[in-house]
């Protein structure tokens, strides 16, 4: 990301960039001028006030970009560098890898707050992965608040659906968010995540489960986005948002 | 005075349910919920609020339409792209850097503070316990784990107990270095898998950085055994201290919808072994570290 470096010899110390910059990335003191990157939100503010052009664009590697594609699929991940606290403009640089046309799954973050948004802002649909417990209800709570929020239709996929007690089916049923999933707990499912395998490769069932996942997905999009649909381009993206515990 | 923090990189390794198991052992703590964006320790601990405060955190721009020229400085300025074409700023996407408000030619942008979310003190069973709630896709989620965490050491000093045990929110992000200032040691909660390494690798040297010392915990260790003992011979190599395994058991989800913890919850006598070895070995290897 960009972020301001001082030419020290034009900087006249005025303390202009100082006092626009809200996230404390700039120091002036009488003659000398510092910055800290890393509280940097590269909102360019500074480089627009200074009066003797005296900032120089740098770019900061907050962490790295990776894609590639297994069959036809294309696959894009992020990694933050260790010990660097801002998500979210590696997330927006991953989702612009995604391009337009074709479909497009992100895998959300956890929790409610500014990287999560940063993965689901301008998608066309949000599934909701949870479980029947006492944290997977309250957890979905709050993903459930932010989604409508943003105003985006949403689904709910309910994993390990036979553990815990009805609490989640009955708030789903109350507030009118469909089910399009239950995935019963399964051990074998355990094993086959646990070493990295790909469970609609390995388990046959879970090839017919994640069909009529998509299936209903597409049903529920042609509802609500037929235009789209019918003009071809199909489903620009789809997101996925994980609650903490699914 | 000590100050645990456990954490997991990934979610649902079972961090929350440990902290509870931890709390109902030692009983001479806070509690500190520092999952600020999903707390769920409440859920365990049944807390009557004592204290409710607003948190309030970095600042917001609203366009007032009676002002605007709509000259379109801001569109160009913004690189949130937080404002749309009919001048009005969609809080989410406002990163409150005050460009818009410190440059308007006409002056038509108030940057007000913003109300980011609630912190509780409470009383529990298991002691005081000091928790949050961020608002709904709030920011400054890091500034609400810094502040949950001085209050609950408040707490303890002014309550003369040993430790503070906090459940730390999960990822590698602001919220997760916010939860390592000042600590005493980090506990982390992984379970026996690809990701589960992975994200134990990248928490571990998160947490180096901050020269803390790391105690790794495998919970549901019997899922996949040759991932747990690969977790196991990464922390010999690396010096992290392996505490042990916990095998799966669907007690800890019955706990949890009863709103126990897990001690509470049955008589479990293995699992309530491994658990009391445990901390007791925890305590220990703390308490030499940080004498106090």
């Amino acid at each position: 990301m960009e972020v301001p470096e001082i030419d020290s010899a034009r900087c006249t110390f005025c303390g202009k960039c100082q006092e626009i910059c809200q996230f404390n990335a700039i120091a002036v003191l009488p003659n000398a001028a510092l910055t800290f990157p890393e509280l940097c939100h590269s909102c360019g503010g500074c480089f627009l006030v200074c009066p003797e052009l005296a900032l120089i664009s740098k770019q900061r590697r907050i962490g790295t970009v990776e894609s590639g594609a297994r069959g036809p699929v294309r696959f894009t991940h992020g990694q933050l560098r260790v010990g660097e606290a801002l998500a979210r403009p590696l997330i927006r640089r991953v989702r612009q890898e995604a391009g337009e046309g074709g479909l497009t799954i992100i895998d959300a973050p956890p929790g409610t707050s500014c990287p999560v948004l940063a993965a689901v802002l301008g998608s066309d649909m949000v599934i909701l992965v949870t479980e029947p417990t006492a944290f997977g209800l309250n957890d979905l709570k709050l993903a459930v608040a932010a989604v409508r929020e943003l105003r985006l239709p949403l689904g709910l996929v309910i994993n390990r659906s036979d553990v815990g007690d009805r609490r989640v089916h009955d708030y789903a049923a109350r507030e009118n968010l469909p089910i399009f999933l239950e995935i019963p707990f399964d051990r074998e499912v355990a094993e086959v995540y646990a070493r990295g395998g790909l469970l609609v490769e390995e388990l046959p069932e879970w090839r017919r489960m994640m069909r009529s996942l998509w299936e209903r997905i597409q049903e529920e999009l042609s509802g609500t986005r037929s235009e789209k649909l019918v003009a071809g381009r199909g489903i620009s993206t789809s997101a996925t948002l994980r609650t903490k515990h699914a | 005075m000590h100050e645990l923090v456990v954490l997991s990189g990934k979610g649902g390794t079972g961090k929350t349910s440990l902290v509870g198991a931890l709390a109902a052992l030692e009983r001479n703590q806070v509690l500190c919920d520092a999952d600020v964006d999903a707390a769920d320790l409440h859920l365990l601990l049944e807390p009557t609020i004592l204290e409710r405060h607003d948190f309030y955190a970095g600042h917001r721009a609203v366009i007032r339409e009676d002002r605007c020229l709509k000259c379109g400085d801001c569109l160009n300025w913004c690189r949130f792209q937080a404002i749309a074409e009919d001048f009005r700023v969609n809080p989410l996407l406002c990163e409150g850097c005050g460009v818009c408000w410190s440059l308007c030619p006409a002056d038509a942008v108030d940057f007000p503070e913003n109300l980011c979310g609630e912190w509780f003190f409470s009383e529990t069973r298991l002691g005081p316990l000091v928790h949050a709630c961020l608002g709904v896709a709030a920011e400054n989620s890091g500034k609400l784990v810094a502040l949950v965490r001085q209050e609950a050491r408040r707490v303890a000093e002014n309550q003369g107990r040993e430790w503070i045990i906090t459940d730390g929110p999960p990822g590698l992000g602001c919220p997760v270095i916010a939860s390592l200032g000042d600590a005493s040691a980090v506990l982390i909660v992984t379970e026996p898998s690809v990701s589960g390494q992975h994200d134990l690798e990248r928490i571990a040297a998160l947490v180096d950085h901050f020269r803390l010392p790391s105690f790794v915990l495998v919970n549901k260790a019997d899922l996949h055994w040759p991932s747990a003992r690969a977790i196991r011979r990464f922390c010999d190599l690396k010096g992290y201290n392996f505490l042990g395994y916990l095998p799966f058991t669907p007690s800890f989800t019955q706990a949890q919808v009863e709103g126990k913890t897990i001690l509470e919850y049955d008589n479990n006598e293995q699992i309530k072994s491994v658990l009391v070895g445990l901390w007791e070995k925890l305590r220990q290897e703390i308490q030499k570290q940080n004498p106090s």
